[in-house]
């Protein structure tokens, strides 16, 4: 919009000052609920800090809650998860992009489009059959029945190939004339290259495989499965006694950070990695 | 070093379409050889099959006493310089010199030796660590020929190396290349469709028109001897004159007798058309004169006469003045004509 008429920019940004409220407020609650006891919070929500932030954050830790494993081992599950969905993402998306680019084999197109159609079925889409298949093959309660599934999507696979078709196929020539079979020029030229599409990916993942909440809901039964996202709602649901509430504020927004820490702090590289190709 | 024998090669694309119809060719050992040929030609296939960079349909390609046809491109032995120079671009310059080699396994002290050499004979030593990006058009052109000459290669070949730079630049590469050529004396292969590098590079020029060798020659023998309509237009710049023999001869009555039998076309180059009469025998031709270029060193005249289809280019040293709608009489002398089959285009025997 290029008017500019006061009216407008005031009616413009109460609607996107009312949007922020709506979104943060929530956010603000649990932040406040981390500093103050559970008695306050039974009492209904404050809406300015207390003095019990330090405590909080040292209880979280050796607090044991009835229906959901210790919150340290719901952290390592869910980062164990989440680094097991990165890492295998990328393994299996840039070797299948470089042999769908560089490779002519029969069927490539349909192996790509197969892979490509995938795309447009998440797991939430799939859920019933993939459940079945991971039951069936023995994977409930266990990492691999975590992440396995998820692991298997079209996402990094197309990045990577549309990265890799950017890349003039002089540059393979000359690898070829270098002396540099195909795995050589995967490893001492493509990787190399890919290293800020690799770093944008990374963190799109992580964050991917941390947020999941239906997938490790439905496979996990067991305590020591249970990851951060699901495992902080079991904190809340199933007790008989009052919910610990400063606790599960306090872990809601420590399970929040990660995510934050890893945008903020490698939202540059992201960029670059998104839009920028280095030719 | 090594001479290179192709025969008969012949290449397909699914099938059905022929890029390069069984074509024959020796180069020499140390020989400096230039494909050159309008877009489309077959000339870059043909050095893609050399490198083996594309699979040979059906003949043979020899690099010294081996038949390369089934070899992959670093087994044959060659260096191939690309026209957007192909540089790795994570790599320094010095890792771009070293790849090949310590590919090959070469010893550490080696490669660093070459590595140097190379790099004083290409002047690129100050740019050893920087990365691709950092370098200017023609630094980059000189680090894809370090990449070659480092390898020490039975054979170089160039894919259009020069075409990416401006024309000052160029003209400098060009020299360099020759000169380095020289020194080297490694048999090389050079793809153009720039017939100023083709004219001023090649020991021998080979002549390439829609997948087949029109002419192979000495550059200079080429252009005063073409063989066929093809090379006669395609070569020169601006190229010859072609007009068709019917209406020259409604233009002018007293055509030498030598034109052969069968002519269908003749040619005059622009700079074989005088304006002055000269003392050796000639026909004229009446004229208007449509437009002048001026290039500085000469002048490039462009008439119309009444009766040919197509203007007619002169070249004239120094700077003409002249109006267009000026008459000029065009002295044309017998021995520049070139005859050429109405039949086949190929160039009529006297």
């Amino acid at each position: 919009m290029v008017e500019n008429r006061p009216f407008l920019s005031i009616l413009t940004h109460a609607v996107l000052i009312a949007g922020v409220i709506i979104v943060a407020f929530p956010v603000y609650v649990a932040i406040i609920a981390m500093t103050h006891t559970d008695v306050t919070l039974n009492s209904g929500a404050p809406l300015l800090p207390g003095g019990e932030l330090v405590a909080n954050l040292i209880a979280v830790w050796t607090f044991d809650p009835p229906g959901a494993p210790p919150f340290w081992l719901m952290v390592w599950n869910s980062t164990l998860m989440a680094l097991i969905i990165m890492i295998g993402k990328i393994v299996i998306s840039i070797v299948s992009a470089y042999a769908i680019v560089y490779f002519r084999f029969p069927f490539r197109t349909l192996a790509f489009w197969v892979i490509f159609i995938t795309l447009m079925l998440p797991v939430e889409v799939r859920i019933i059959p993939t459940y079945e298949v991971v039951a069936n093959l023995g994977m409930l309660n266990s990492y691999a029945g975590l992440t396995v599934p998820l692991i298997a999507s079209a996402t990094a696979t197309f990045l990577f190939r549309q990265f890799f078709m950017t890349i003039p196929d002089e540059m393979m020539e000359a690898a070829r004339v270098d002396g540099a079979g195909p795995l050589k020029f995967f490893r001492d030229i493509l990787l190399p290259l890919s290293r800020t599409n690799i770093a944008a990916l990374c963190i799109i993942l992580f964050i991917y495989g941390w947020v999941q909440y239906l997938w490790p809901l439905l496979v996990t039964t067991r305590e020591e499965h249970f990851t951060l996202m699901m495992g902080v709602r079991q904190m809340a649901g199933a007790q008989k006694v009052d919910p610990q509430w400063n606790i599960i504020m306090t872990a809601v927004v420590l399970a929040m950070l990660p995510p934050v820490v890893i945008v903020i702090a490698m939202q540059r590289l992201f960029v670059k990695g998104l839009v920028e190709t280095e030719k | 070093m090594a001479s290179i024998t192709l025969t008969s090669v012949k290449k397909t694309y699914h099938g059905n379409v022929t890029a390069i119809h069984g074509l024959d060719l020796s180069i020499e050992d140390g020989e400096f050889v230039v494909l050159v040929g309008p877009s489309g030609c077959g000339k870059s296939t043909l050095l893609r099959m050399i490198a083996g960079l594309e699979t040979i349909t059906t003949g043979e390609v020899r690099i010294g006493n081996t038949v390369v046809n089934r070899l992959e491109p670093a087994e044959r032995d060659i260096a191939m310089v690309f026209q957007n120079y192909a540089l790795y671009p994570h790599m320094s310059v010095r890792g771009n010199l070293e790849y090949g080699l310590k590919n090959r396994g070469t010893p550490r002290p080696e490669i660093d030796r070459r590595v140097l050499e190379a790099a004083r004979i290409l002047e690129i030593e100050p740019f050893l660590d920087r990365k691709p990006r950092q370098l200017s058009g023609g630094q980059r052109q000189r680090v894809a020929m370090g990449r070659a000459i480092v390898r020490q290669p039975k054979a170089f070949l160039f894919d259009e190396p020069l075409s990416n730079l401006d024309a000052k630049l160029r003209g400098q590469m060009r020299v360099e290349i020759r000169r380095l050529q020289r020194t080297l004396g490694t048999t090389s292969v050079y793809v153009t469709h720039d017939q100023l590098e083709a004219m001023t590079l090649a020991d021998k020029l080979v002549v390439m028109n829609a997948g087949v060798i029109e002419q192979i020659g000495r550059p200079l023998d080429i252009y005063a001897d073409p063989q066929s309509l093809f090379v006669a237009a395609f070569m020169g710049s601006p190229g010859m004159n072609l007009v068709d023999i019917e209406r020259l001869r409604g233009l002018v009555a007293d055509l030498p007798a030598s034109i052969p039998s069968g002519t269908g076309t003749i040619g005059i180059r622009p700079e074989d058309i005088a304006l002055d009469e000269p003392a050796t025998p000639h026909f004229t031709i009446s004229a208007t004169l449509e437009a002048v270029e001026l290039v500085g060193s000469e002048s490039l005249i462009y008439a119309n006469a009444q009766g040919l289809s197509e203007d007619v280019v002169l070249r004239s040293q120094g700077i003409h003045r002249g109006n267009p709608g000026d008459p000029l009489t065009l002295h044309i002398r017998h021995e520049v004509l070139h005859s050429f089959l109405r039949e086949t285009g190929r160039k009529a025997a006297a």
